[in-house]
């Protein structure tokens, strides 16, 4: 797989999410980026996929670096909601890896579901045996490369497990598509709350 | 040479353009005809694709970049802008400023001269619109050869003629800049055009609008209507910094001038009072009024939108609340239902609205960005 050269972003290395991502948008979809950043994501799909992509990024500087690349980016604060969205008028809404940030989770899952006819989310799998290791032997909270932030700085506030997750759907009446769990770049199959430190879900309403 | 004067239009100068064929106004009347000033900058291309429009707002009008003379102590009322490797470009761009109807700066308007009678109009100039305006300027752009707009840039009123132009002209327009602006104004936005124009009707110098044959202007009610104006192109804290409570001198306990802000207030009143016309203010302050393309939609600006083609930035300030982000979020939800392109920034700003014409980095470095991918 890492010979790929179609999937690879700007500074040419292989992006094992942006890849399954991919594949659960369809080709020429209208897909909107919560928390785009630098509309890396979305950059990805236009050149693969041709999609018609909006992002949304609250940041200046990110924002100002999709306008750049030729994405088309609306500035706002995701914790005030979509409202500025219609009802099913996306095939396909992504939250990648800003979940665990966001102060209003549970809103904007169900916003997220009411704008999109599917939605993909991503976040760092705190049940990740790496994180627990460092809970449990140092009895700090992790510090690592998907997580580089100290306790008192992180802007991490709804960390969560797979485990976790997977209840919260339940919970909501929410959908499972397909999850797929990755480390590294690898995709994980066996014992994915312990070994998998990326989840990705593909989500709909109702089950 | 400065770095200022670099990028710099240079010295300019106005023309104007005379239209024989008459105008239907949104309010059935005609103009029989018409003339219209206006101001270029750069070069038009062989290919006719590299023209600019920028539509002011209230109180400009076509001098929108450069100097007159070296000597003139102010450059157009958008120079920051406009000008060689500036966010707008007149090494890539043909940027064209035009003076509206009804203006006071040389287009046809109030206080020009009528053909036939070699009178003012005075009171019987019509009241055009958003959609007049437009129109009138679709006809500048076929008297310069123009079929295609690379792009139409306009903030507060202005940013209205630009999103009109998008709807009126699907076919001539590829972008559309609309700055701290509004698909219709709110009853309280529409409340202070009205005390402004109460302060202007009421006063004793107005004579129904023909104070030209009267040879006097309504000075006091436009000094007043220009004071009410600007508090709300400010926000409290650009204010608050700008004045906060300053006195002039100490407390006299009069009612002269003693705080800062009442300095300025009576300046910006009497320079405009002194150049600007009353009966074109009324006249602006009715088309922000009446702009509002959603009505004829059962107020659904989606459906107004409908064949819209261009591609779109919409900009807004955090501290302006005459035209506040709210507003601007309203087109750009009505162009996301449109599936149209669109870009959208909330430009963390002090200066309320005043600050669509200020040269902050950030903004300047939107335009810039934007501006840089328009093809030509």
């Amino acid at each position: 797989m890492e010979n790929n050269v179609n999937i690879t972003n700007k500074e040419n290395k292989f992006r094992q999410d942006f890849a399954i991502i991919a594949g659960w948008v369809g080709f020429g979809s209208k897909v909107l980026d919560l928390g785009c950043g630098d509309g890396e994501l979305l950059t990805y799909l236009r050149n693969s996929l041709e999609i018609k992509g909006y992002g949304v990024e609250k940041d200046d500087a990110n924002w100002l670096t999709c306008l750049q690349n030729g994405t088309n980016v609306i500035q706002m604060d995701l914790e005030d909601g979509l409202s500025g969205f219609e009802d099913q008028s996306f095939d396909t809404v992504i939250l990648s890896q800003t979940l665990q940030a966001m102060h209003n989770t549970e809103e904007i899952v169900q916003e997220m579901l009411r704008v999109g006819r599917e939605v993909i989310v991503t976040f760092p799998n705190f049940g990740y045996w790496r994180n627990r290791i460092q809970i449990a032997s140092g009895g700090h909270m992790p510090v690592s490369k998907d997580l580089p932030y100290q306790w008192y700085d992180t802007p991490n506030v709804h960390l969560c497990t797979i485990n976790d997750f997977d209840e919260f759907c339940n919970n909501y009446k929410i959908t499972v598509i397909e999850r797929k769990v990755i480390t590294d770049g690898i995709e994980v199959s066996f014992m994915p709350n312990l070994l998998g430190n990326l989840a990705m879900y593909r989500l709909k309403t109702g089950q | 040479m400065s770095e200022i004067s670099r990028n710099s239009v240079g010295i300019v100068s106005a023309q104007t353009a005379h239209f024989d064929a008459p105008l239907t106004l949104k309010n059935g009347e005609i103009l029989p005809q018409f003339d219209l000033v206006y101001e270029t900058y750069g070069e038009l291309n062989a290919s006719k694709s590299n023209a600019v429009l920028i539509c002011h707002a209230l109180s400009g009008n076509h001098h929108v970049a450069g100097k007159y003379a070296e000597t003139d102590k102010n450059a157009g009322w958008w120079d920051n802008l406009i000008g060689p490797n500036k966010p707008l470009d007149t090494n890539k761009f043909f940027v064209i400023g035009v003076n509206n109807l009804a203006g006071c700066h040389g287009s046809s308007g109030p206080s020009s001269i009528r053909p036939k009678s070699k009178k003012t109009y005075g009171s019987s100039f019509p009241i055009v619109t958003v959609e007049d305006w437009v129109n009138s300027q679709a006809r500048l752009l076929d008297h310069l050869g123009i079929e295609t707009l690379a792009a139409v840039i306009g903030g507060s009123l202005g940013g209205m003629q630009a999103l009109q132009w998008t709807i009126a002209y699907p076919d001539r327009i590829k972008h559309a800049l609309v700055i701290a602006s509004a698909p219709n104004l709110t009853a309280q936005n529409m409340a202070f055009n009205e005390v402004a124009r109460q302060a202007i009707i009421t006063d004793p110098e107005f004579y129904d609008g023909d104070y030209y044959a009267h040879n006097t202007v309504p000075r006091r009610g436009l000094r007043i209507a220009r004071m009410l104006g600007h508090i709300t192109y400010l926000s409290d804290d650009a204010m608050g910094e700008k004045f906060g409570r300053k006195l002039k001198d100490k407390i006299k306990y009069s009612f002269d001038v003693e705080f800062e802000m009442e300095s300025y207030l009576r300046y910006q009143g009497d320079k405009f009072a002194g150049e600007f016309d009353a009966n074109t203010y009324l006249r602006m302050t009715r088309a922000l009024d009446y702009y509002d393309p959603a009505l004829e939609h059962g107020g659904d600006l989606s459906k107004a939108l409908k064949k819209v083609k261009a591609e779109f930035l919409v900009v807004s300030f955090t501290s302006d609340w005459r035209f506040s982000p709210d507003r601007s979020r309203e087109i750009v939800k009505a162009l996301l239902d449109n599936e149209l392109t669109v870009s959208y920034a909330e430009v963390t700003a002090l200066h309320g609205h005043d600050a669509f014409l200020m040269p902050d980095a950030h903004y300047h470095a939107i335009l810039r960005a934007y501006l840089q991918k328009v093809e030509v």
